[in-house]
C-alpha cells in the first residue's frame, strides 16, 4: 500500500455544475408530473425519477466513477440486499 | 487483568509498558490483542449472569405451580436471560474475542485498521450491557416482554422497557463498528502475498460475518428506535390500535434477527475450519467451497427471517417461500460438514481438547441441524410452535453449535494467548461432563415440547414432572461441567505451564511468532508463497524459526 | 511494506493523526460501509412507508395534500444545492484553493441552516393545526391518516437529525481546512464528511416525492 495512492481524480468544477443543474432539471420535472394522473405508475414513475437522480449523485457527487471497483461491488452488495428484503416482504404485505 | 507475574523473556503485548497504572493501559489500549481480551472478560461476566438467571429458572421447573419465584419474576428472568445472552454473548462472541486477537495476526497485520474505533466498539459494548441489566434495580421492574420484544405487548407492559432497548441499540452499533472494522482491515491489511485464497477459513468466515452485521443490524436498530418513540409518543406505526401493522415489526426484527443467528454460526464454522486440519495434519478438503459456502450461508441466511412468523399470520404464499429458502440453507451448511469429515478421512488424526470439542459440535450441531428441519416444515412447525421443542432446537444449535465451538476455541488459541497450558486431562474429562450434562438436559425439553409443554410458563401439569427433574439433573451436571473446564481455563492462563509458540504444530501466521505474541505481533514482515493450510511444505512466511514442541511432549 | 510498518506505528501511540502516511482508501471504505447501515436503516422505514401507502393508499393522498409542496421543493433545491456546494468545497482544497474552499463550505452550512429553518415551519404549522404525535387531535382521525403522520413525523425527523449530525461533522472540517490540518495533500476527512452529507442528500432525494408529490 502506497501511502501516494490518491483516492480520487480532479473532477472539474463544470462537471459539478452540470450535475447539479441535471439535478435540479429532474426535481422540477418529478414536482411538475405530480399533478397529472398517471394512476397506479405515479409511485414507480415518482421512484424511478428518484432514482436516476440518486445514480447521478452517487457516480459525480461521490465520486464512484472514479473509484476502484470495488467500492462499486460494495454499492451493489448493499443496495441490492435491501432490494431483496423489499421484494420478499411484499410477498407478505401484497397477498395477505 | 494481566498480572506481571508474566516471565516471558521477549517483549510481548501483557506487558505495560505505557506509563500509566496497570488498569490504566488496559483500558485506554488500542492493541486488537487486549481489547479481545478485554470483550473475553466482558463475556465472561455477562454469561455467568445469564447462565446464573437460567439455573433459577430452570430450578423454578423442579416442580409445578410456584418453587422458587413468581410468575413475573419468571417472565423478567426469561427475558433477561434470552437478551443478555444472545446480545452480549453469543452474537458478538467469536468476532469480539477471537476475532479481534486472532484474525489480525492470521492475515500478517500489526492491528486492526481502526484501532481506537476498535477500542470505542468495546466502551458501547460495555455500557449497552449496563444498559440492558439496569432495568433490573429500576421502579417499574425489569422487562419482561421475552427478548423479542413484539409489539403490541412492548408498548403496553408497564416493565422498563426503554432502557434495554436503548442497550440493544447501542450493544448494535458496536456490532456493526466491529464489522466496518473487520471488513475494511481484511481488504487493506493482509500481508504481502496473502491474496483472499490464501485466507485462512476463520478469516473468510469473519469476513461473511462482518458483512452481515453491517447489513442487517441497522435494520433492527431502526425497530427498537420505533417502538421507543411508540412508547414515548404513540406515533401508531406499531400500535394496532392506531392501525399500525404488529407483523411489520415481526418482519423488521427478523429481517436483522434472523441473520443474527449466522453472525453466530459462521465464526464457528469458521474456527472448525481451523481446527480440523491442524489435528488432522493435512490440507483442508475443499478449500474454496468452504470459504464460498461462508458467503453463501451469509448471503442466503439474509432471505430466510419470515420462517419465525410461520403461525404469525403472514400470507400463505410468504409462508411457502420463506420455507423453501430456509431449506436452502441446508445446502452450503452441508457442504461445510462433508468437507471437514473428508479432510478427516485418512487423517493422521492427534485427539486433543479442541478436536474432541469439535467432535461435540459436529454432533450436536447435527442434532440442532435436523430438527431445525421440522420447524422448517410448515405442517410440522404448526404443532411444535412455542413449546419446549424450539428451546432445545435453538439451545441445540446456539449452545451445541456455537457455545461449544466458542470453548473450542479458547482451547485452542489459550496457549497463543497467554502462553501458557491448561491441564489437558481436566480439559477433556470437563468437555465430557458439559456433553452429557446438556443432552441430558436439552434433548428430554425435545421431548417435553413434542407432549406439549409450552415455553414461557413458570408452572406446567403435573404430567410433565418427571422429565422436567430429568432435564434440571441434566442442568446441575452441565452447570458442574462447565465450572471445571473455566477453572481449568482460567488455572492454565495464569499458572499453567509454559506452551511452545506452536503447540499443535499448526501452519497458520499466528502459529509462526512467539507466545503470547509480542505487542506488534511480527519483528518482520510476513511474505506468504503458497496456500495455507499446506502440512507436507509449510509456508515459513519468511519469518524467523521458532521454537517449536511436539504435542506429545 | 514500511508504510505498513508506520501505519500501525501511528495506531499504537495514539494521537498521531497529523502523520503523512495514512490509508485514505481505508479511511473512505470505512465511511462507505457506515453509509450503508444509514442505508438500511432508513430502508426499513421506506418498508414500513412502502407496506402502509399499500394499506391506507387513501388516506395517505388526503394527508399529503396538507403538505406544502413549495416549502417541499425549496428544501429539494437547498439539498442539492448544497452537495453541490460539498463537491466543489473539496474539488477546491484538491487544486490547493483554501479561500474557495472554505466559502464553499460556508455555503453548505448555509444551506443545511435554511433547510432546517423551512422544517422548523413546516412542522410547528403541523403542531399549530393539532397534528402532533400521540396528541388527541390527530389520534381521533382515521386509521390511514396517523400512520401517515406517523411516518412523516418519524422519517423527516430521522432526516433532520442526520442533517444536524452532517452539519456539526462539516463544522469541525471547515474548522480543519482553516487551520491547515486539512489540505491540498490530506482531504480525505473532508471528502468522508461530503459522503455522509450527500446521504443526508439522496434520502431526501426520495423522501420528498413519498411525501409530497402525492396527488
Amino acid at each position: 500500500m502506497s501511502s501516494n495512492e490518491h483516492t480520487n481524480h480532479q473532477i472539474s468544477y463544470g462537471t459539478y455544475v452540470i450535475v447539479w443543474l441535471t439535478l435540479i432539471g429532474l426535481t422540477v420535472l418529478t414536482v411538475a408530473i405530480a399533478g397529472v394522473n398517471f394512476g397506479g405508475i405515479a409511485l414507480i414513475l415518482a421512484m424511478a425519477i428518484a432514482a436516476i437522480k440518486s445514480t447521478f449523485v452517487i457516480s459525480y457527487f461521490m465520486h464512484i466513477k472514479y473509484d476502484q471497483k470495488i467500492f462499486l461491488v460494495f454499492i451493489i452488495t448493499a443496495l441490492g440486499s435491501l432490494a431483496a428484503i423489499f421484494f420478499l416482504t411484499t410477498f407478505d404485505v401484497f397477498f395477505r | 487483568m494481566g498480572k506481571s507475574e508474566f516471565t516471558f523473556s521477549h517483549d510481548n503485548y501483557l506487558n505495560n509498558n505505557t506509563g500509566k497504572s496497570n488498569l490504566m493501559s488496559w483500558l485506554t489500549t488500542t492493541d486488537h490483542k487486549r481489547i479481545g481480551l478485554m470483550y473475553l472478560y466482558g463475556m465472561i461476566f455477562f454469561f455467568g449472569l445469564a447462565m446464573l438467571i437460567g439455573v433459577v429458572m430452570k430450578l423454578e421447573m423442579l416442580t409445578p405451580g410456584k418453587t422458587l419465584i413468581d410468575a413475573q419474576t419468571y417472565n423478567a428472568f426469561f427475558t433477561l436471560h434470552g437478551m443478555i445472552m444472545i446480545f452480549l454473548f453469543i452474537i458478538p462472541g467469536i468476532p469480539a474475542v477471537l476475532g479481534n486477537f486472532i484474525m489480525p495476526i492470521q492475515i500478517g497485520a500489526k492491528d486492526v485498521i481502526f484501532p481506537r474505533l476498535n477500542l470505542m466498539s468495546w466502551y458501547f459494548y460495555i455500557f449497552g450491557g449496563i444498559f440492558a441489566i439496569a432495568s433490573l434495580f429500576l421502579s417499574g421492574g425489569p422487562i419482561d416482554t421475552g427478548w423479542t420484544f413484539y409489539v403490541p405487548y412492548s408498548i403496553r407492559t408497564n416493565t422498563n422497557v426503554i432502557l434495554p432497548l436503548l442497550g440493544a441499540f447501542i450493544i448494535g452499533f458496536s456490532g456493526i463498528l466491529t464489522g466496518i472494522n473487520f471488513v475494511t482491515t481484511i481488504h487493506r491489511l493482509r500481508a504481502k502475498g496473502m491474496t483472499f485464497f490464501r485466507l485462512p477459513l476463520f478469516v473468510w468466515a469473519i469476513y461473511a460475518t462482518a458483512w452481515i452485521q453491517i447489513i442487517a443490524t441497522p435494520v433492527v436498530g431502526i425497530t427498537i428506535v420505533l417502538v421507543i418513540v411508540e412508547r414515548l409518543f404513540s406515533i401508531g406505526i406499531f400500535d394496532p390500535a392506531l392501525g399500525g401493522d404488529p407483523l411489520l415489526f415481526q418482519h423488521l426484527f427478523w429481517i436483522y434477527s434472523h441473520p443474527a443467528v449466522y453472525i453466530m454460526i459462521l465464526p464457528a464454522m469458521g474456527i472448525v475450519s481451523e481446527i480440523i486440519p491442524t489435528f488432522a495434519k493435512r490440507t483442508i478438503f475443499g478449500y474454496k467451497m468452504i470459504a464460498y459456502s461462508s458467503l453463501a450461508i451469509a448471503f442466503i441466511g439474509y432471505f430466510v427471517w419470515a420462517h419465525h412468523m410461520f403461525n404469525s399470520g403472514i400470507s400463505d404464499l410468504s409462508r411457502m417461500i420463506f420455507s423453501l429458502i430456509t431449506f436452502l440453507v441446508a445446502i452450503p451448511s452441508g457442504i461445510k460438514v462433508f468437507n471437514w469429515v473428508a479432510t478427516l478421512y485418512k487423517g493422521s488424526i492427534v485427539f486433543k481438547t479442541p478436536l474432541f470439542y469439535v467432535a461435540m459440535f459436529i454432533f450436536l450441531f447435527s442434532i440442532g441441524g435436523l430438527t431445525g428441519m421440522i420447524t422448517s416444515s410448515l405442517a410440522t412447525d404448526v404443532h411444535i410452535s412455542d413449546t419446549y421443542f424450539l428451546v432445545a432446537h435453538f439451545h441445540y444449535t446456539m449452545f451445541g453449535g456455537v457455545a461449544i465451538i466458542m470453548i473450542a476455541g479458547l482451547h485452542y488459541w489459550l496457549p497463543k494467548m497467554y502462553g501458557r497450558m491448561y491441564n489437558e486431562k481436566l480439559a477433556m474429562w470437563s468437555g465430557a461432563i458439559i456433553f452429557v450434562g446438556f443432552n441430558l438436559m436439552y434433548f428430554t425439553m425435545f421431548i417435553l415440547g413434542y407432549q406439549g409443554m409450552p415455553r414461557r410458563f413458570w408452572s406446567y401439569l403435573p404430567q410433565y414432572q418427571t422429565l422436567h427433574i430429568v432435564s434440571v439433573v441434566g442442568m446441575v451436571i452441565f452447570v458442574m461441567g462447565m465450572i471445571v473446564m473455566a477453572y481449568n481455563l482460567i488455572r492454565g492462563a495464569r499458572k499453567g505451564p509454559i506452551a511452545p509458540a506452536n503447540p499443535w504444530g499448526g501452519v497458520t501466521l499466528e502459529w509462526r511468532i512467539p507466545s503470547p505474541p509480542p505487542t506488534l505481533n511480527f519483528d518482520k514482515d510476513p511474505v506468504v508463497t503458497r496456500e495455507v493450510y499446506d502440512f507436507t511444505n509449510p509456508d515459513d512466511y519468511g519469518l524467523p524459526k521458532i521454537e517449536e514442541r511436539g504435542i506429545n511432549e | 511494506m514500511s508504510d505498513n510498518n508506520m501505519i500501525q506505528e501511528q495506531a499504537i501511540q495514539e494521537h498521531s493523526h497529523s502523520h503523512v502516511h495514512r490509508d485514505d482508501i481505508a479511511s473512505k471504505m470505512g465511511m462507505w460501509l457506515f453509509l450503508f447501515t444509514e442505508i438500511l436503516l432508513f430502508g426499513g422505514l421506506f418498508l414500513l412507508y412502502l407496506a402502509y401507502r399499500f394499506q391506507y393508499s387513501q388516506e395517505f393522498f388526503t394527508s399529503a395534500k396538507n403538505l406544502n409542496i413549495v416549502l417541499g421543493t425549496i428544501n429539494t433545491i437547498f439539498l442539492l444545492t448544497s452537495s453541490l456546494t460539498m463537491a466543489l468545497s473539496i474539488a477546491a482544497l484538491q487544486r490547493g484553493n483554501k479561500k474557495l474552499s472554505i466559502a464553499f463550505i460556508i455555503s453548505t452550512l448555509g444551506f443545511a441552516l435554511g433547510f432546517m429553518i423551512i422544517k422548523y415551519f413546516e412542522w410547528t404549522a403541523k403542531f399549530a393545526h393539532g397534528i402532533i404525535p400521540g396528541g388527541e387531535t390527530l389520534t381521533s382521525r382515521p386509521h390511514g391518516e396517523v400512520i401517515f403522520y406517523g411516518m412523516y413525523f418519524s422519517m423527516t425527523g430521522l432526516h433532520a437529525i442526520h442533517v444536524i449530525v452532517g452539519a456539526v461533522l462539516i463544522l469541525f472540517m471547515l474548522r480543519f481546512v482553516i487551520k491547515g490540518k486539512l489540505n491540498k495533500d490530506n482531504y480525505q476527512r473532508l471528502e468522508n464528511a461530503g459522503l455522509y452529507w450527500h446521504l443526508v442528500d439522496l434520502i431526501w432525494i426520495f423522501l420528498f416525492p413519498l411525501f409530497y408529490l402525492l396527488h
